[in-house]
């Protein structure tokens, strides 16, 4: 019985901060290292690009579940964050010629300034009237965006060039695999950042807020800064994964970071799991999975290649606000429950609890 | 100034559609406090419903009429039955998860079922003008969508002003407890407040399907819905009225003034409204006990 976490007795307390405690959850760190690792010898081209995308929307799922899934804050704004990160970045790149280190962090500083700013009227409202509010900025970002010219230089969209990886630019081939190395780099501190934020005094402060706000008052927490310190972390998340995907992309236009990019993350993190930080990361990988797994299931379908190739952005839409509506009816704490429930299971077999 | 008329008539017509959605919405909020994201959409299926009746089955304008009245109805009350009577009592992200859900879900079937070009309606409204003065040429179709909003909105404030289930789904509104004490059922009475809500969408979309064009585009509609019903207080059905003409007149004067300023305009208007008044001109404020 070894494998399960209650029935552990800590001796040190070295031992009872560690992150993991069993040597099941050990093993299971060390297959998905092994997964991490492996991964790019084993997919092609193709399939290691929507891993790379797959990052990307992991980082920004975690950071949209700082803010809604542990501090109860409501956003439809995530996707004019990402905007201004991948924008911030691009132009620090191209016109000012940073470095992408350094154009990164000036993006997700920028971003994490918006996002407190954004977040004020969190300070007076909540629930869906914040909800609508952010909704309202999400279409003023992307206004802005869309408008000004000097952004873009008028042709409405930004071309950044491609990253010169360990000294010299990567050809096609070994173009993902490097990305894939430079992604995981930055995805891994990110996440883990965010797992220990919630053993922090701050974490535990934002989580106190959604539990119930005036509680959290009574208690000495300052309501309205802990809500603002969740903007900025979650929107700071935001405009580094918009920073990156400016620079993976290659193409910076405002037709990526629309509502339905908002919607997407929220989606994400509903299906992964409100408050969890892994569940971001299994949402992020649900949902960046659906449309091509669709279309190879489309492509095996017999017969109707074509039409059923032309309905595909219908299907895939459909499909995603189908896991969506059925998570929240039979599972509404996510995928990460149903992983816990898994692993209960198993561990309690052959009793039921 | 014949210009200013001009656009005053269109966005008020726009706006009239406007506070038809928005109507719905506020049934919905107002009954089940669910903040409804799908309205566009049930607009956009409302619309295609009529389409099919009428273009794809060849049925008599009216009987089409009364055939997707009665689908919209039965939408409506099918997405509370199957969706959100499970999630009663969630949290407000829930809530808005799961209307967000059903948008993306209404508009796939929409694309798989008409794909994505616009689509023909044979007018329902007589396409001419009215001359009014010299040089001043006023679209009829606006004028009499104008009217037919405004008739409608009467039947329906009729409705919950004199009607037994008005007069429930108003006591429901007002104090669900007290309600449910005086033997009122919740069920049935959320059932009604989302099928008028449906109605008064396919309503409005057919207008509007209309006075434009009838294509997927017409979901994005949905989101001037919140300006709207956040100007006029989200639980205030004169409010819907006030807020969606202000709305369709400001919209569509700024874009007379500026193309693609309209959206961002309201948007404006929201958030500065929401922080100095966030329950709106005509909602009532919200006092919060702990």
């Amino acid at each position: 019985m070894s494998a399960q976490a209650t029935g552990i007795h800590h001796t040190s307390y070295a031992a009872e901060l560690a992150l993991r405690h069993t040597p099941a959850e050990k093993l299971r760190l060390a297959l998905l290292i092994a997964l991490l690792l492996g991964l790019p010898w084993c997919l092609n081209g193709y399939w290691l690009g929507i891993v790379n995308g797959i990052v990307l929307s992991a980082i920004g799922a975690v950071g949209l579940n700082l803010l809604v899934g542990f501090t109860g804050q409501i956003s439809l704004g995530h996707g004019g964050f990402l905007a201004v990160g991948a924008f911030t970045s691009a132009l620090l790149t191209t016109r000012a010629g940073w470095p992408l280190p350094a154009s990164a962090g000036a993006a997700t500083l920028l971003s994490a300034a918006l996002g407190a700013f954004v977040g004020l009227p969190a300070l007076r409202l909540e629930g869906v009237y914040l909800a609508i509010a952010t909704l309202a900025s999400q279409q003023i970002i992307e206004f802005v965006i869309c408008r000004w010219s000097w952004l873009t230089g008028g042709q409405g969209f930004l071309d950044v060039p491609r990253l010169a990886l360990f000294g010299e630019r990567a050809s096609r081939g070994s173009f993902e695999r490097g990305w894939y190395w430079l992604l995981l780099s930055v995805a891994v501190p990110a996440v883990l950042a965010a797992r220990n934020l919630f053993r922090s005094a701050l974490g535990r402060s934002l989580m106190a807020v959604r539990d119930h706000d005036v509680a959290a008052a009574s208690i000495g927490i300052d309501v309205g800064r802990a809500k603002l310190t969740a903007f900025a972390l979650s929107s700071g998340y935001a405009g580094l994964v918009g920073a990156l995907t400016a620079a993976y992309a290659e193409v910076v236009s405002w037709e990526r970071f629309t509502l339905d990019t908002s919607i997407q993350y929220l989606g994400m993190i509903i299906v992964g799991g409100l408050g969890s930080v892994a569940g971001s990361i299994y949402g992020a990988v649900f949902i960046g999975l659906l449309p091509p797994l669709l279309a190879e299931l489309a492509a095996l379908a017999p017969g109707s290649g074509a039409r059923l190739s032309a309905q595909l952005p219908a299907l895939q839409l459909g499909a995603f606000g189908l896991a969506i509506v059925l998570f929240l009816l039979c599972e509404p704490r996510g995928i990460d429950q149903l992983w816990r429930r898994a692993k209960d299971y198993f561990g309690f077999w052959p009793f039921r609890y | 100034m014949s210009q200013l008329l001009l656009l005053g008539v269109y966005g008020l017509a726009n706006g009239a559609v406007l506070a038809l959605a928005a109507l719905g919405f506020v049934l919905i909020y107002k009954a089940s406090r669910v903040v409804n994201f799908a309205q566009g959409e049930l607009l956009l299926l409302g619309a295609y419903v009529f389409y099919t009746a009428r273009v794809a089955l060849h049925l008599p304008l009216l009987i089409a009429l009364l055939l997707s009245a009665a689908a919209a109805l039965a939408l409506g009350a099918l997405i509370e039955r199957l969706v959100l009577r499970r999630l009663l009592g969630e949290a407000p992200i829930a809530l808005v998860m799961v209307t967000i859900g059903l948008s993306a879900l209404f508009r796939a079937l929409v694309q798989l079922g008409f794909g994505t070009a616009p689509r023909e309606l044979p007018k329902l409204l007589p396409a001419g003008s009215v001359a009014l003065g010299a040089g001043l040429h006023l679209p009829l179709d606006r004028l009499l969508a104008i009217g037919l909003c405004a008739l409608v909105l009467g039947a329906f404030s009729a409705l919950f002003r004199w009607s037994r289930h008005g007069v429930a789904l108003r006591a429901m509104a007002d104090d669900q407890r007290a309600a449910l004490a005086q033997g009122i059922a919740v069920s049935r009475v959320y059932a009604l407040a989302w099928g008028l809500g449906a109605l008064s969408a396919l309503i409005g979309g057919v207008l509007l399907s209309d006075i434009t064009e009838l294509s997927p585009n017409l979901a994005g509609f949905g989101v001037l819905v919140f300006p709207v019903v956040i100007l006029g207080g989200l639980d205030s059905i004169p409010g819907t009225v006030a807020g969606g003409l202000i709305v369709g007149l400001v919209s569509q004067l700024a874009e007379g003034l500026c193309p693609g300023a309209s959206q961002v305009l309201c948007h404006l208007l929201l958030v500065l409204l929401l922080l100095l008044r966030p329950h709106g001109l005509f909602g009532e404020p919200r006092i919060e006990r702990v």
